[in-house]
């Protein structure tokens, strides 16, 4: 499949524009004549204002467990915990070593095994001999529905152009065989490890492309995520970023970080996580992982991938996909 | 109007209150810009400023119901004398976006915010609106010799290390192309924002932008058979409200419309509401989010 031209955000705003603007010279009227009669009665018939026992009742569903029918696998004592793939089997290979040196029992992946990086049929192989377990990403989920793009979320057009150039490079190299296992993925995993329930999903518990940075998810967030969720922990990644927060009652959140590129600090290494019980809960440890980055970029260049993403990798700087920061993590960026 | 046309707006219900606005603000503002679709000005008093109680209050609320960030808005926020203790509140729960004129963020008050910012481990986000990228573009829709003093305090947050988004309206017909976008990005990098931040925004017809520009027409409207394959997941108040020192308005567009409040506390306001307003349909054709 041949490359295409990033959509026309602009000519998509001049469509809705020319919408808007089609029926001038039909009759108007200032807003003193807008029809809010219709409206207030709209609203009016809501039953909006609620009484005490309607207003206990829907509080009560708002931050009341959900059910979820996900099996509880394990228990274990110390797994590991990856995502965010990228094509990038150097880090894998290196990171299924590590893993097993640290004494994990078994190796989770959140999902994101494409983009970005090269020859994407690489990388089942290794999680096959690694016995790993994984989760679908947006990538996953995009692959294997025959999505024309990788529901990445970003807004920014830059943004949007090189997330497609990375989507349109894995999906033209991965088999109708890869894409469909893909799509055979679970979407959530329950894992014990000690006494504690984890809940392993991608971008978060409850949408596979939200973005959890650790300046936007705040405390009180998370406090009632793992409530809705009846779990003590959740892990997750798809933001690139790494972090642990241990909250006030106790639970954890990991966002696990990537193992596809560094974690724009200017260092080359990724990142992975290790959790262990331990009597007093759970242990969480981010650990860097140091691969052959140079030998990536290589082969990323044999592969006619865009220099931007190679600068990343040799560098440890992100050169694209940073509208998505929030304002701490952009301070923080070089770019 | 009879039951049947009532039934006939789709309605949206809360999905998760992720975002609470705060017109802490009121309707009070140092400039009457002539698109200014809340009418704000000098002497609009339909909200009034919120003070620290006021906001404490929801934020109680806020913090039990999970919601993940705030972003206040008026007005002008920083007439409000409270405002930077609100923010140091606030950043204590959650992370915060200010939309602000730029007109009263001297060089003292940028250093404090950016000591607030460094303060919290959330972000801290100032948005500054601009409708031009010169003072005879700028000037007549945000007031005679508004641009050189939003610039001003453009300048004054880059020098205290606060990278502020620059929101442009529609209004400013350019701002949508990219040829457009790149003017106000030259401007930024010429005021040394080696990182320029842009958010365009729609035109919503209503207080004193229906005067300006015109008002919505009888056929821009949602209707049952609109809902998107995937829902009303796009639009803001599937996941925002906005509290005011009157109460909680369904979205930060209809504050200026009484039948808009849903109610005193977040906890009354967790049910679903008509899109019957012609504004919900601007929202929806432009997939519209105040959020930055």
């Amino acid at each position: 499949m041949s490359y295409r031209p990033p959509k026309d955000l602009d000519e998509q705003a001049r469509q809705a524009k020319a919408k808007l603007t089609a029926h001038h010279g039909m009759a108007t009227w200032g807003e003193r004549l807008v029809p809010l009669a219709a409206f207030r009665e709209a609203v009016a018939g809501a039953g909006l204002r609620l009484d005490a026992e309607s207003r206990a009742a829907a509080l009560r569903s708002y931050t009341g467990g959900l059910r979820d029918a996900t099996p509880v696998e394990g228990p274990y004592s110390r797994i590991a915990v990856f995502g965010g793939v990228y094509n990038n089997h150097f880090a894998l290979a290196e990171l299924l070593e590590d893993a097993v040196r640290r004494g994990a029992e078994v190796i989770y992946c959140l999902g994101d095994l494409g983009g970005f990086g090269p020859n994407p049929e690489k990388v089942r192989p290794l999680l096959i001999q690694g016995g790993v377990l994984a989760i679908q990403g947006n990538y996953e989920e995009s692959l294997a529905a025959g999505r024309e793009d990788c529901n990445c979320g970003y807004t920014d057009p830059r943004d949007n152009h090189f997330a497609e150039i990375s989507y349109r490079y894995t999906e033209r190299n991965c088999s109708p065989e890869l894409k469909a296992w893909m799509g055979t993925l679970p979407k959530r995993r329950r894992v014990q490890v000690g006494s504690r329930e984890l809940l392993l999903v991608h971008g978060s518990p409850r949408r596979v492309n939200e973005f959890l940075f650790r300046s936007t998810s705040p405390v009180p967030f998370l406090e009632v995520l793992l409530d809705q969720q009846r779990c003590d922990a959740f892990l997750c990644t798809h933001t690139g970023l790494h972090w642990h927060r241990r909250l006030p009652s106790g639970r954890d959140v990991v966002n696990v970080g990537v193992i596809g590129r560094p974690a724009n600090d200017g260092n080359s290494h990724a990142w992975y996580s290790v959790l262990e019980a331990r009597e007093e809960g759970l242990a969480v440890e981010l650990v860097p992982l140091p691969y052959d980055h140079q030998a990536l970029a290589a082969e990323m260049r044999r592969e006619r991938l865009p220099e931007e993403f190679v600068e990343t990798i040799l560098t440890g700087w992100w050169t694209t996909c940073l509208e998505i920061l929030p304002a701490r993590e952009r301070a923080a960026s070089r770019f | 109007m009879t039951e049947v046309e009532t039934a006939a707006f789709p309605r949206v219900s809360l999905r998760s209150l992720d975002t609470l606005w705060f017109q802490v603000g009121g309707t009070v503002c140092n400039l009457a810009c002539t698109h200014c679709f809340v009418s704000c000005s000098p002497t609009n008093h339909t909200h009034e400023l919120m003070s620290l109680a006021e906001v404490r209050r929801y934020l109680d609320e806020a913090v039990r119901l999970g919601v993940r960030e705030y972003y206040f808005t008026g007005g002008e926020p920083f007439l409000n004398p409270e405002m930077e203790a609100i923010l140091e509140g606030t950043l204590a729960v959650g992370p915060a976006s200010v939309l602000t004129n730029g007109l009263l963020l001297d060089p003292a008050r940028c250093a404090r915010l950016a000591a607030l910012a460094d303060g919290s481990e959330y972000s801290l986000d100032l948005r500054v609106s601009l409708d031009g990228w010169d003072a005879a573009s700028n000037d007549p829709i945000r007031g005679e010799g508004t641009f050189t003093r939003i610039l001003d305090g453009i300048r004054n947050l880059a020098a205290a290390g606060l990278n502020p988004v620059i929101t442009v309206t529609e209004v400013c017909r350019e701002a949508a192309t990219d040829a457009g976008k790149e003017k106000f990005f030259q401007l930024l990098r010429s005021l040394g924002i080696d990182r320029p931040r842009l958010k365009v925004l729609p035109v919503f017809h209503l207080g004193a932008e229906a005067e300006r520009g015109g008002a919505y027409e009888s056929w821009q409207r949602l209707r049952e058979s609109d809902v998107p394959d995937g829902g009303w997941d796009h639009l803001q108040c599937s996941s925002c409200r906005m509290a005011t020192s009157q109460g909680v308005w369904v979205c930060p567009i209809l504050v200026n419309e009484p039948s808009a409040k849903m109610g005193e506390a977040l906890a009354d306001t967790l049910g679903d509401f008509p899109l019957a307003h012609a504004a919900c349909w601007t929202c929806h054709v432009y997939g519209v989010s105040c959020r930055t």
